[in-house]
């Protein structure tokens, strides 16, 4: 904080931020050197882990020898004995898992990959039976769920290992116990240590299971799709579909001319409508604060309450209210009430979700009704920590109000909120509901966009109709999804690279 | 108060007029920021039938609106739902994000600076993407039942774990040296953590438990994902059911029903906002600022 006091002027702030953007290219390399570094060390303590797994194989006496092949052998009858059962109906458990299940499945989730075919080899057939009279239909595999089955079973397989390799160092260890006169600790004191020394592990694995099932797993399955040919045209079960490699991201970026004038365009208005859509919140918001807090004001509560309420209705009804208020129909009769005003007060005629440029103007207009009243209380917060002495030195100084603001105040809270600033921009890049709400994307224009793309679509709401919509490409939209991704962690690098809270955790407690 | 003694009248003029201004420009922005609301209020009195009207306010006045909603329409069976899904998921996300956070900002262990990488880069997937897959997680997990209320609440709350910055932020800033304190005195890491910590911690538990109660009542992406296709209407929560209402084929007869739907799930959200408000700045504040 200490610079702060001596930055005081708007040439400082953006020397910071030019600061900021020069570092980003730093921050880039060290984020890869990080990365290579670490999985240097990780080969090496790999390596490391091996070979004390093979000499402790070599050393170990006959039983700690069994435990390499029967896991828990090396703790029945070393006083961990409800602990080697667990290991052991564990291992029986998983023998069984990946004998019915998983080694059919990996071999189906394999052979695609390695012959360059479809994902699963059984397509569907319906067979004329002349004694039924009917169809006969055979179980057909589904490229879907082979991808998803196999990357279950892929992890499973490696908590499987790490659960294995663990007993291993243990039966070691208590080899080792045994022959120095020492008793192992019992189940009781394991469980009070998940209590105390290992409370984390309590703490951590629910939640951490929860992620894994519902977020890890279909996350990895629905990204793997991107490097597939899975559309409306190859709909499971009906038809299998086939891994493609990095065609579709070739296509969206040249390769399909159509499609790629459609993402740049959608990329073009999504990062518009984020720099806006932040920009005008966080300034509105800010003299918002301001005006409210200004000296002398009376009923301040009063004020910040009505502007709250936006904040606390929930968004589908605020929004889908404001959009039939300034829907377009054939007749003014039809149309919404604000554009039926707009044009009898005033002859204006609102084309809100036909013509694009009003359209686009109305959601900026409408994310501020939306998002000021948040950025409000956030820089109300903020304009309360600001030393009352700065402006008294100021005023001492001569200088006013307007003089104030551009010298101490405006400073002071990009200063602080710069992180907040990028967190809102990528935030704003994936405003599902702003968009989806008010317009769905309206309006379209065929001879400009392809794909089901419209207009005021961003990149999260054509994701969405991709994915559930009428214009379904699954593989279009998970290469979306991906973009998505880089696009927000580039930002967030920037982020990252100007947080201090994230290097100097331990020092800051 | 000396200074303004000093002040010349002309001064005192200066800062009354400006005063003025402000107050009639925050009164202005007031009106246009409450006018959707009340102009929502207002149509669910309606009495002329129809999506479009050509008034603000109705030209006949009515309860009817209410009383259809509650004795013709499944409201109330939505509302029992999203009542229920909200309440459990809100203690399941509540306990998940309080475990999470106070692990990863009081406990050093080996694995908690690639947790919370790897956290970092989830979170920064769109969140719908991966909802294809977890639907047919689902059908396997609840092969009879995937298009339930069940279903609802482990999708709000399964993944709630990446939502721990804000609780982290705050654990972060209750003192250590009261943990220190207690372990000399004996207590384990899961004392310290009830009955100390928590205790300390009420804010952040009051924004948590609005944060996530609030949620699935906003929803409507992964409710009508989950519930798309189910022929019983009495299965839906209050967001998705209402949305529906304003298709183009239902919006001419249930326009003003939407309305006061609206207004009825409103008011108890708004009231739960304004008397928990407090700990909602201080969530956002605090979260915010530290990035």
């Amino acid at each position: 904080m200490s610079e702060y006091y001596a930055m005081n002027s708007a040439q400082k702030l953006l020397y910071n931020l030019k600061k900021g953007i020069l570092g980003f290219p730093k921050a880039f390399v060290s984020f890869f050197r990080n990365l290579f570094r670490g999985l240097g060390r990780f080969g090496k303590n790999l390596a490391k882990g091996i070979g004390r797994y093979l000499a402790g194989f070599a050393a170990g006496d006959l039983r700690t020898k069994g435990s390499y092949i029967i896991m828990g052998l090396g703790h029945i009858g070393r006083g961990q004995t409800a602990k080697g059962i667990l290991y052991l109906v564990l291992q029986i458990l998983f023998n069984l898992y990946m004998i019915g299940f998983g080694a059919p499945i990996l071999g189906k989730f394999f052979y695609g990959f390695f012959t360059g075919g479809t994902i699963g080899n059984v397509p569907m057939t319906e067979v004329w039976d002349e004694n039924l009279q009917d169809f006969v239909r055979n179980t057909p595999d589904n490229s879907f769920k082979v991808l998803l089955y196999g990357i279950l079973t892929i992890i499973v397989i490696v908590l499987f290992l790490a659960l294995y390799f663990s007993s291993v160092r243990q039966s070691r260890k208590l080899e080792a116990m045994k022959k120095a006169g020492l008793r192992p600790t019992d189940l009781k004191a394991d469980v009070a240590d998940l209590m105390d020394n290992r409370f984390h592990v309590t703490l951590l694995s629910l939640p951490m299971l929860g992620l894994f099932v519902f977020t890890v797993v279909p996350l990895i399955t629905m990204i793997l799709i991107a490097f597939t040919n899975y559309d409306a045209s190859h709909e499971v079960p009906k038809n299998l579909f086939s891994w493609v490699g990095l065609q579709n991201f070739s296509n969206i970026l040249g390769g399909n001319s159509k499609l790629s004038s459609t993402f740049m365009r959608v990329l073009g208005w999504t990062l518009t409508w984020a720099f806006f859509a932040t920009f005008t919140n966080y300034f509105g918001g800010m003299i918002l604060a301001l005006l409210i807090n200004k000296k002398g004001i009376r009923f301040k509560k009063l004020f910040r309450t009505f502007f709250v309420v936006t904040i606390a209705v929930p968004q589908f009804v605020s929004l889908m209210i404001v959009s039939k208020m300034l829907s377009y129909g054939d007749t003014m009769e039809m149309s919404g009430i604000i554009t039926q005003m707009l044009s009898s007060l005033f002859g204006y005629e609102l084309k809100f979700g036909v013509n694009l440029l009003q359209t686009r103007v109305c959601i900026i207009l409408v994310n501020m009704w939306i998002g000021i009243p948040y950025s409000m209380l956030i820089c109300t917060g903020i304009l309360m920590n600001i030393p009352a002495d700065l402006y008294e030195s100021a005023r001492i100084d001569g200088a006013g109000p307007v003089r104030a603001f551009f010298k101490i105040t405006l400073p002071y809270m990009l200063f602080v909120t710069g992180p907040y600033l990028i967190t809102q921009f990528i935030g704003n890049i994936n405003n599902f509901n702003v968009i989806y709400l008010l317009t769905g994307g309206a309006p379209g224009d065929l001879t400009k966009y392809s794909s089901g793309a419209q207009g005021t679509d961003l990149l999260i709401t054509w994701l969405y109709n991709l994915s559930f919509g009428n214009n379904r490409d699954y593989k279009l939209a998970s290469v979306i999804g991906i973009l998505v991704f880089v696009i927000s962690a580039v930002f967030s690098l920037l982020v990252y690279n100007r947080s201090a809270a994230v290097k100097k955790e331990d020092e800051f407690q | 108060m000396r200074n303004n003694e000093n002040k010349t009248g002309s001064q005192r003029a200066r800062t009354i007029a400006a005063n003025t201004v402000v107050y009639i420009v925050l009164g202005v922005l007031n009106l246009i920021w409450i006018l959707p609301m009340v102009y929502l209020v207002a149509q669910s009195f309606r009495g002329e039938p129809g999506a479009w009207s050509s008034t603000f306010f109705p030209q006949t006045w009515t309860l009817d609106n209410y009383k259809r909603l509650f004795c013709e329409t499944k409201f109330l069976r939505w509302y029992g739902n999203t009542f229920f899904v909200a309440t459990v998921s809100c203690l399941i996300t509540t306990g998940f994000v309080l475990a999470v956070s106070y692990a990863f900002s009081r406990i050093r262990f080996k694995a908690r600076r690639p947790m919370m990488n790897v956290m970092l880069v989830l979170g920064m997937f769109p969140g719908f993407m991966s909802m294809t897959a977890v639907y047919f997680l689902l059908k396997i997990l609840l092969p009879n039942n995937y298009q339930s209320l069940a279903s609802l609440i482990i999708v709000y709350s399964a993944g709630a774990a990446l939502g721990y910055y804000v609780a982290k932020g705050f654990f972060d800033t209750v003192p250590k040296s009261l943990d220190e304190a207690a372990k000399i005195d004996g207590a384990t890491r899961a004392q310290i953590f009830w009955k100390i910590t928590i205790p300390l911690s009420k804010p952040i538990v009051i924004y948590t438990v609005l944060i996530s109660f609030i949620a699935p009542w906003c929803d409507f992406i992964f409710v009508s994902f989950i519930m798309s296709g189910v022929p019983d209407v009495g299965m839906y929560t209050v967001s998705l059911g209402m949305y529906k209402w304003l298709e183009r084929e239902q919006i001419q007869q249930y326009f003003t029903t939407f309305c006061a739907a609206a207004t009825v799930v409103a008011i108890p959200i708004v009231s739960l906002f304004m008397w928990l408000q407090k700990y909602y700045v201080e969530g956002i504040t605090g979260g915010s600022v530290k990035g």
